[in-house]
């Protein structure tokens, strides 16, 4: 069933060089207990796209079309009163950086039972329990002493188990995490990938995972979305992006990785520096970096095309490919060739 | 391409920090603890390990950029002592740093960048030939020659590490310290100037001793590789053997911690998870540095620390029970 749905979701951060269209034209949909991955590189959109559903833009930011649909119901212009009931409570999100994300004068206790008494009526006494019974949760040893100190006290991994038991205590249905485990260390990141897994199968919440790192994507998620230049380049099944990536980003990032493999030989990077979204090109984002760049890609973005029931992809090279095999053929005035 | 003379070797090496506990009150933050390896000419020598386990007090320590507390620093089997000597290592070793934001001068042209170390170690003769050299080190590095005017701000995360990278080179160094030099740059652009390394490498017979926590990065462009924990260096071998028979708990876990991408393979994937944090170095445990997290701690490991010894040829690892474990 459909929890989370975001169709052609546009937001744009109004500055003094000109408008960033950071997101654009983003259509996603999440399933209940689903985990879903987010992917790109910097400045690509994932974040602004987790920020603008739960609409915590910054300053200049602000989602000027499509619409965001939890269980439904309509978010984009709902307002902030309606999103108060929203946040916290239906969805929830955990940051990158788990050392600036906790107030570092107030104990780990009293930003805890806070949080949970702003979003049920527990009174004090109650709410401290139900932290205790989180912190526990979240595999943190001795919670009642731990709810005494104060961040600074708490290592970084701790620290994010400290952000995910803030986020989970009202047991919401999709639990986002942007960049979760990046500040951490490998064995720590492995302890909290770990935690997020077993804590999503028994609380049965939806995920979104927002990383570049494509190693944790294969390990947590079900669907993965890729993200260049704040447009959706495709999306899948994780194994569907894996092993038959039908876009020429997902394919230049897959080869650019490191592996066992590669030891010795030359990696194939993709070529250029990182697009500068105040002078986005008129056809397809990714088309200046493009080794297989097309004419048709410099003018035209290609439209969402469904590769197969788990698979859609917007890459004119899919098109190209199917009028090569015949499956497509173009009618006489057609001629998209010459456009 | 690796012969087998060492360029640089590292002979129990320790680098204390004294912290302030308290008023009056200091103690020693040992963050290099009796570390002994060496690099041979043409080489890349991996260093990994987490934060805080003193991989870049390594790198700077081999430069003298701190003092070291004990040990001896050979570089072409001469020891490194004397001021004079330092300041004659300098110009054949060099490093390229994390950061390539906070570790570029705003307020200086890419060009002065490029040149500060030629003028330090007074290398060019004149200005034409200072020019010449600047044009030629950014052509290395793959920057357009027409940006020598420009500032550090105009560039791209990864053109600015090539920056750092043709600073570096400037002095035709014959060792290169690499700090983490591509964590902060995005998997695209990573891959770019990890091709770059492996040419310079190639092209100018560099020998590098490569740090990073990214163990698919260090992998892929070392020869050898030494892990790291708490100040102590617990196992060392090819880049091969390391990856596929680590003998130390620790490789182990670390290895299998990294996430892979690749679907099947992350399912099928049985990781040994650690558990608890990275003890503070300042309460390092007694005896082996790793057995509060070791699922093999025995009584002896509380006793003493394990020798670093080698168990095969080229392949080292401090660990009482290595045998027991992969026996």
């Amino acid at each position: 069933m459909t929890l989370l749905e975001v169709k052609n979701l546009q937001t744009s951060f109004f500055t003094d060089a000109g408008e960033v269209k950071a997101v654009n034209d983003v259509s996603f949909s999440l399933d209940r207990g689903k985990v879903l991955g987010i992917v790109g590189e910097s400045g690509s959109g994932k974040s602004v796209t987790a920020y603008s559903i739960m609409q915590i833009l910054a300053g200049t930011g602000k989602i000027v079309g499509g619409s965001i649909k939890l269980d439904g119901e309509e978010l984009v212009g709902a307002g902030e009163k309606k999103m108060k009931t929203v946040r916290g409570n239906r969805i929830s999100i955990i940051f990158q950086d788990p050392m600036t994300s906790l107030n570092p004068t107030y104990t780990i206790g009293r930003q805890l039972t806070e949080a949970i008494m702003l979003h049920t009526d527990r009174d004090r006494k109650q709410a401290y329990d139900r932290a205790v019974e989180m912190l526990r949760l979240v595999n943190i040893n001795e919670p009642e002493k731990r709810m005494k100190q104060y961040p600074f006290e708490h290592s970084g991994g701790m620290r994010q188990r400290v952000m995910i038991a803030m986020a989970l205590a009202c047991e919401p249905d999709i639990l986002i995490a942007d960049e979760p485990t990046t500040a951490l260390d490998v064995t720590i990141q492995a302890q909290i990938l770990e935690l997020m897994g077993s804590l999503q199968k028994e609380l049965g919440m939806a995920i979104i995972m927002i990383t570049h790192d494509l190693g944790v994507v294969a390990q947590m998620c079900d669907e993965v979305i890729v993200m260049y230049a704040g447009s959706v380049c495709e999306r899948g099944t994780a194994d569907e992006i894996f092993y038959n990536p039908r876009h020429e980003y997902t394919k230049g990032l897959m080869r650019s990785i490191p592996t066992a493999d590669t030891a010795g030989t030359k990696l194939h990077p993709i070529t250029g520096t990182p697009i500068d979204l105040l002078n986005m090109p008129k056809g397809c984002p990714f088309a200046p970096r493009c080794d297989n760049a097309m004419k048709i890609c410099i003018n035209h973005c290609a439209e969402p095309e469904r590769i197969n029931e788990n698979h859609i992809s917007s890459c004119w090279m899919n098109v190209k490919s199917e009028i090569e095999s015949g499956e497509l053929v173009l009618e006489e005035e057609g001629g998209e060739e010459n456009g | 391409m690796a012969d087998n003379k060492p360029i640089i070797e590292v002979k129990n090496l320790k680098e204390y920090f004294n912290i302030n506990t308290g008023l009056f009150r200091s103690k020693p933050l040992k963050a290099v603890d009796d570390i002994s390896f060496s690099i041979n000419k043409g080489e890349t020598l991996g260093l990994v390990g987490e934060s805080g386990c003193g991989k870049t007090t390594v790198g700077r320590t081999i430069l003298h950029l701190y003092n070291p507390t004990a040990g001896e620093i050979f570089y072409d089997g001469k020891l490194i002592k004397s001021k004079a000597d330092i300041r004659e290592f300098r110009k054949k070793a060099t490093m390229v740093f994390q950061d390539p934001y906070s570790s570029l001068n705003p307020r200086m042209t890419v060009s002065d960048i490029i040149g500060e170390p030629l003028d330090v170690h007074k290398l060019c003769s004149s200005k034409k030939e200072r020019q010449e050299r600047i044009l030629e080190l950014m052509d290395y590095v793959g920057l357009n020659s027409e940006h020598a005017a420009r500032y550090a701000h105009e560039f791209s995360g990864g053109q600015r590490q090539r920056i750092g990278i043709a600073r570096a080179l400037a002095v035709n160094p014959d060792f290169i310290v690499c700090d983490e030099p591509v964590s902060a740059l995005d998997v695209s652009i990573q891959a770019q100037v990890i091709n770059m390394f492996d040419e310079l490498q190639e092209k100018l017979g560099l020998t590098y001793l490569f740090i990073a926590h990214d163990l698919l990065v260090v992998r892929h462009i070392s020869d050898r590789i030494a892990v790291m924990y708490l100040g102590h260096m617990v196992e060392l071998a090819s880049a091969g053997e390391i990856y596929d028979h680590p003998l130390h708990p620790y490789s182990k876990s670390l290895l299998s911690a990294v996430p892979v991408p690749d679907p099947k393979a992350a399912r099928a994937n049985k990781r040994i998870v650690l558990s608890g944090d990275i003890p503070s170095p300042l309460n390092a445990p007694s005896g082996c540095p790793f057995r509060t997290r070791c699922a093999y701690a025995c009584d002896r490991c509380a006793e003493s620390m394990p020798e670093f010894k080698e168990v095969s040829p080229g392949h080292f690892v401090a660990c009482h029970r290595a045998d027991e474990i992969n026996g």
